[in-house]
């Protein structure tokens, strides 16, 4: 599979931060791809200087085979990029900029149609005509992935788009976004909401401290961790559990045990053969598969996931 | 996909042009009322007390003076206010994520300051020649210089804008180096009226050139010789290019 964005060996400092400390990574054509860590770990400046708002001090960036420095236009006209934050120029009405903002990529009256499409397809026909300045959070926002989409780009970047709005509007932009990627993008997303990047990326990069710790897809990562969490309801609350299922207990309340087993050092029947022979009778169990968070735990904080999530 | 963008320069000088035109009182028709109440003040206190040139009345000498006045303080304006909001707003987002050269951001900005200086300034124009007779004896000086003094001033504004963080950064810009240099370059005055030491610093004044030069365009004297005033006009707009480019080639302040 072809290379969407392409990132070698990048650094940059503010002062004596070390921002970013040799990011090197690629993002695959077409790919749902995900870009972690925690604050600070130098996302938002990745994406900077992948959008050319910012110079690195060395390393190179290429989008869709361009250069972001030596061929910036083509690199430009490639990406769209939804900004983390809701800027908007008050001066102008939605339909205005959406105008303005598709004539900066040289495009004319043959995009709007295109600019139409936009506008209906995120909701945003009755706020045409009006200033941005009388939106709310939840159109800004409409607005600023239309101005991200109006050149037409092949690779979306996702700043955090969900932080902070509801979920009436998550829902729609998850739904969106999915549709933008179906329509053959390249989506870039940055979230703190591991739950968004569980269920939509495939591909995910993890960066801590300016470096890259993880990139894989998102099945081998959630691979990485060896745990699953067999919850068990009981038939009775008052119960002596065996001494070696009492290392494996996460929660235990009333007659729900939830316990944390290896995959492959504590197999499910042993655990049963316990309860049986201590005489402990099982109602109903479900098992639940380690998620993205504990991953994600293990790999940003000094301490294992055992004690990170405790 | 064409490699210059000329569109996009277009729209972004078109979207500089709309923008003072959304807020017009403020950007077109306050500066023409004060400039218009400096020509009622000071032409009726000095009218027949002060000849300047032989056979102009101060009215007539104080409007050309007044209406490069407006070109200066309007055309910095423009660049200058329309980044720092940009930057503050921090919608200029939407233009560094464009394909613009930084040439053509130059180009957008200057130009679009030219439009506003000369749209005053004709502004002016119409309305105090309801009032004073005033000659028009080169024409050329009077559109070069309007169109010279504006992009200089426009390209000092970009230069502002781009280096101030915030807005009270660019205000000591305006009010301690451009309303000063303004009002100390002969727009109320010939600088022959001047004592010689203040005439030799007013010589260090590029703003007095522009002034001069525009003048001259009216009345066919001036204090400076026209092609001095063109050829120092010149080089202080092209300094200034040069070092405005050099900013936003190097992304100063903007792309850091």
């Amino acid at each position: 599979m072809s290379t969407a964005v392409s990132i070698r060996g990048v650094h940059k400092h503010f002062g004596e931060l070390h921002a970013l400390n040799g990011v090197s990574l690629d993002v695959p054509q077409g790919s749902f791809f995900g870009l972690l860590g925690p604050n600070g770990a130098g996302k938002s400046t990745l994406i900077n200087i992948m959008s050319g708002l910012m110079k690195a001090d060395a390393g190179t960036v290429s989008v869709m085979g361009h250069d972001v420095a030596g061929a910036y236009r083509e690199a430009r006209h490639a990406l769209g990029v939804v900004p983390q934050e809701l800027v908007y120029d008050p001066f102008f009405t939605v339909r205005e900029v959406l105008r303005l903002q598709s004539g900066y990529f040289g495009h004319g009256p043959e995009n709007q149609p295109w600019i139409d499409e936009l506008i209906e397809t995120l909701s945003l026909a009755d706020k045409a005509d009006a200033n941005l300045h009388d939106l709310s959070g939840g159109m800004k926002r409409r607005v600023l992935i239309a101005q991200a989409l109006v050149h037409k780009p092949d690779v979306v970047v996702l700043d955090e788009p969900t932080a902070g709005v509801d979920v009436e509007l998550r829902q729609a932009l998850w739904q969106f976004t999915r549709r933008l990627h179906a329509d053959g993008r390249t989506i870039v997303l940055t979230t703190h909401y591991l739950e968004e990047a569980e269920a939509l990326c495939e591909e995910i990069a993890i960066l801590n401290r300016g470096q890259v710790v993880a990139q894989e897809s998102k099945t081998a990562l959630l691979a990485r961790c060896p745990y699953r969490i067999l919850r068990l309801t009981l038939a009775q609350s008052d119960y002596r559990l065996p001494e070696s299922l009492q290392a494996l207990v996460t929660e235990a309340e009333g007659n729900c045990l939830s316990l944390r087993l290896h995959k492959t050092d504590h197999h499910m029947g042993d655990v049963f053969k316990a309860l049986q022979t201590a005489g402990i009778e099982v109602t109903d169990l479900r098992t639940e598969e380690s998620g993205l968070e504990e991953v994600f735990l293990d790999l940003t904080t000094d301490q294992p996931a055992e004690t990170a999530r405790s | 996909m064409n490699s210059a963008n000329l569109r996009g320069i277009y729209t972004l000088f078109a979207k500089e042009i709309w923008r003072f035109m959304k807020v017009f009182v403020q950007t077109i028709l306050t500066p023409v009322v004060t400039a218009l109440l400096y020509l009622l003040v000071f032409g009726q206190a000095l009218e027949g007390n002060v000849e300047v040139y032989k056979g102009v009345t101060y009215s007539a000498f104080l409007i050309p003076g007044l209406m490069m006045m407006s070109i200066i303080q309007n055309a910095f304006a423009n660049s200058s206010s329309s980044l720092i909001q940009s930057k503050m707003m921090g919608n200029l987002v939407f233009v560094l994520l464009s394909p613009i050269s930084s040439l053509g951001f130059f180009i957008a900005f200057t130009a679009a300051a030219v439009v506003r200086g000369v749209l005053v300034a004709l502004a002016v124009y119409l309305v105090a020649i309801l009032f004073v007779d005033l000659p028009l004896e080169a024409g050329w000086a009077v559109l070069v210089f309007a169109v010279l003094g504006s992009a200089t001033l426009g390209v000092l504004g970009l230069i502002a804008g781009v280096w101030a963080e915030k807005f009270d950064q660019l205000a000591g810009f305006q009010n301690f180096f451009i309303l000063p240099l303004s009002f100390l370059s002969g727009v109320f005055y010939s600088i022959h009226s001047l004592p010689g030491i203040w005439q030799t610093v007013s010589q260090f004044n590029p703003f007095f050139y522009l002034i001069d030069g525009f003048r001259y365009g009216f009345f066919g004297q001036s204090d400076a010789e026209p092609m001095l005033s063109l050829g120092v006009t010149l080089v202080f707009l092209f300094g200034l290019s040069a070092v405005a480019l050099l900013m936003l080639h190097k992304g100063y302040k903007i792309r850091e």
